[in-house]
This record gives C-alpha cells, sequence and structure tokens, in this order.
C-alpha cells in the first residue's frame, strides 16, 4: 500500500498511534517497553511454606495466572520476579538472597504473606521480621495465608507498577 | 501388661534408679536417674515380655526454676508385638548436662537427639554424629531453653550468617535499579 501525504496517524490508545493499512505503530519506547515486562512477569518458582500452596493454586487452572503473562520458571537466570510466599527464617535468608542476586534486572519482589511483609505472628528469634530486611520488596501483599484473589491483585498492581516505569530500558537513564 | 504393671516391674528390678512413677490419664511416667539409663532401656527391649521394639519419640524438657534438677529427658517407647507402652523420664542436672545415647538400642534415636541436643544443649555421650540439626551448625545458643529470648531482637547475639546477610542487602541497594 501507498502512503502518501494524506495519510493521518490513528491513536488507538492513549500514546499510541497507528498508520492505517501499514502494518506500523508509532509510540514512545517507554509504553513498547513497559506493555512488554507487565505482560510478561515470569516470577521464579520458589515457595518457602504455606504462602506457597496458595500460590500454587493460583498458578493452577482455577485462577490461572497465565492468562496475565505470569509463567513459573524454574531458574532464576529466567525470572523477573520473585514471590517470597511464607516465612523466610533466618536460616534460609541467605539462600534468599543467593537466588534473587542470580536474577537479571529488571527484578521484582513481591512479599506474599503476613509472615513475608513483617515476620506476621512471628516474633522469634529464628524468622526474619519482613524480606524487606534483606531485599527491596515492590509489592506487599497482606493476609494469612493472603486468598488466590489477593495474589492476582498483587499481581495486577505490580503490572501497574512497570506500566509508569519511565526511561528503565537503556544503560544511559 | 499394663502401664502400671511395667512400672511395678521396672520399681522392684531397678529399685535405686527408680526415682518416683506418676500415673495420669491412665498413662504412666517412670522417672529414673540418668546414670543407668542404658541398662534400664537394655532391658526394656530385650526382656520378651516386654520387648519395646519402638521409641516412638524422644525429648527433652527444661523445668527452669520449678524443680532441683532443670533437664529431662523424655523416652516414649511402645511394644508393637505387645501393644502396650511406657514413657521413661531421665533426670539431667544442668551442671553435668549429659547422658548416655540410646542410637546402640534404637537407631531412630539418632535424629531425635540432634534435636534434643540443638534445641537444648544436652548432649548424648555415645552419640556417632551429635551436631546441630535444626539451627545452623554456627549458632549460639540452645533455643527451647527458658532462659533463651523469646522475642526476635537478640541485638548482638544474632546469628552472623544472618547479619552478613544484612550488611549485603544494605551495601547492593546502590546498585539496585530503581
Amino acid at each position: 500500500m501507498i502512503i502518501d501525504g494524506t495519510t493521518s496517524l490513528v491513536e488507538v490508545e492513549e500514546g499510541i498511534k497507528i498508520i492505517p493499512g501499514a502494518n506500523t505503530i508509532v509510540a514512545a519506547l517507554d509504553k513498547v517497553v513497559n506493555w512488554g515486562r507487565r505482560s510478561s512477569i515470569w516470577p521464579m518458582t520458589f515457595g518457602l511454606a504455606c504462602c506457597a500452596i496458595e500460590m500454587m493454586a493460583t498458578g493452577a487452572s482455577h485462577y490461572d495466572l497465565d492468562r496475565f503473562g505470569v509463567v513459573f520458571r524454574g531458574s532464576p537466570r529466567q525470572s523477573d520476579a520473585i514471590i517470597i510466599a511464607g516465612t523466610l527464617t533466618k536460616k534460609m535468608a541467605p539462600v534468599v538472597r543467593t537466588v534473587y542476586d542470580q536474577m537479571p534486572a529488571p527484578r521484582y519482589v513481591i512479599a506474599m504473606g503476613s509472615c513475608a511483609c513483617s515476620g506476621g505472628i512471628y516474633n522469634t528469634y529464628s524468622t526474619v521480621q519482613g524480606v524487606d530486611t534483606i531485599l527491596p520488596v515492590d509489592v506487599y501483599i497482606p493476609g494469612c495465608p493472603p486468598r488466590p484473589e489477593a495474589l492476582l491483585e498483587g499481581l495486577i498492581k505490580l503490572q501497574q507498577l512497570i506500566d509508569k516505569e519511565h526511561f528503565k530500558w537503556s544503560r544511559w537513564r | 501388661m499394663t502401664p502400671v504393671q511395667i512400672s511395678e516391674l521396672l520399681k522392684s528390678k531397678f529399685q535405686s534408679d527408680v526415682l518416683y512413677t506418676v500415673e495420669f490419664g491412665g498413662q504412666v511416667s517412670v522417672t529414673v536417674n540418668k546414670a543407668n539409663i542404658l541398662v534400664i532401656m537394655k532391658f526394656l527391649k530385650a526382656s520378651p515380655e516386654l520387648d519395646f521394639d519402638y521409641l516412638v519419640d524422644l525429648c527433652g524438657a527444661d523445668y527452669m526454676g520449678r524443680k532441683n534438677d532443670r533437664f529431662e529427658v523424655v523416652y516414649n517407647l511402645r511394644s508393637i508385638s505387645h501393644n502396650h507402652c511406657i514413657r521413661i523420664k531421665a533426670v539431667v542436672p544442668e551442671n553435668d548436662c549429659k547422658i548416655a545415647s540410646v542410637v546402640g538400642i534404637w537407631a531412630g534415636a539418632d535424629w531425635h537427639e540432634r534435636e534434643c541436643f540443638d534445641m537444648f544443649g544436652i548432649s548424648f555421650a555415645g552419640h556417632p554424629d551429635l551436631r546441630r540439626i535444626l539451627m545452623p551448625e554456627d549458632w549460639e545458643g540452645h533455643p527451647l531453653r527458658k532462659d533463651y529470648p523469646l522475642k526476635s531482637d537478640l541485638g548482638e547475639a544474632e546469628w552472623k550468617g544472618y547479619k552478613e546477610v544484612v550488611e549485603t542487602a544494605e551495601r547492593n541497594k546502590q546498585y539496585e535499579v530503581r
């Protein structure tokens, strides 16, 4: 198709325009990158306690995380996010930190459940009082354990967070 | 045999070692001296009319400020062939915090004794591999003792492995892509 001077851009969504018939979109790179990232959050397959059971339920067919592009990965090197699902003991803390350090940036942390958020009822010698003491947490999900809907809400919150990112795609930030 | 009969048998057999027996709800606990614990346990396992072939559980107890001798090691025994059970408690004072290991009699006591050592600091003489089982190897203190701090803030006494992780996290904050 020949594009002449009379063809005008059509805005299909805020900030995204297409050239009719030319199979082309015109948008800010931020928009495209963020769209790609938020639509394919791949979390680490990693559970610590009872919250992990709820996380598995969320991943299974009834709640179906896959429809958000959330697919659990078996390696930290292929993961974008880590869901800290459960009580983090001090003995486990170095392991979690190592797993997090192996993930490539951009990486996100979701603290799922009371224990991961603040230590919960376990104010004891062996429990980390909130994973934010050892990891930079992006989304906190309360509940003991949170229902699958709450985890979905948390992931949607993370998507909204990623959507607001700016210039996070080059080394010349 | 009923638990009461077993305790009577133990009393007649080991007069000097059995301190007292307590019966409650059909369960009988026999409290004994730790000095001859191996002899008593071997008798319970080997004699055909008792035949305690199954050590259900082995655990510790801390009676700080409530009994003269602080610790007890509790053995829950069961005989599968005779379908009877008994509870043996061995008194362990704080200043002599060790007792003979029963791993040679019931191999299953291995990890139970390690847990008891980890949580209460009671050492088991003759244990093949007495290491901590729950806490990290270089942890200081024994958490289930009554004088161990209950709340999470251990302050200076914090485990150094955890302190290192917190320091690493603090240091690496500047490299986070935010």
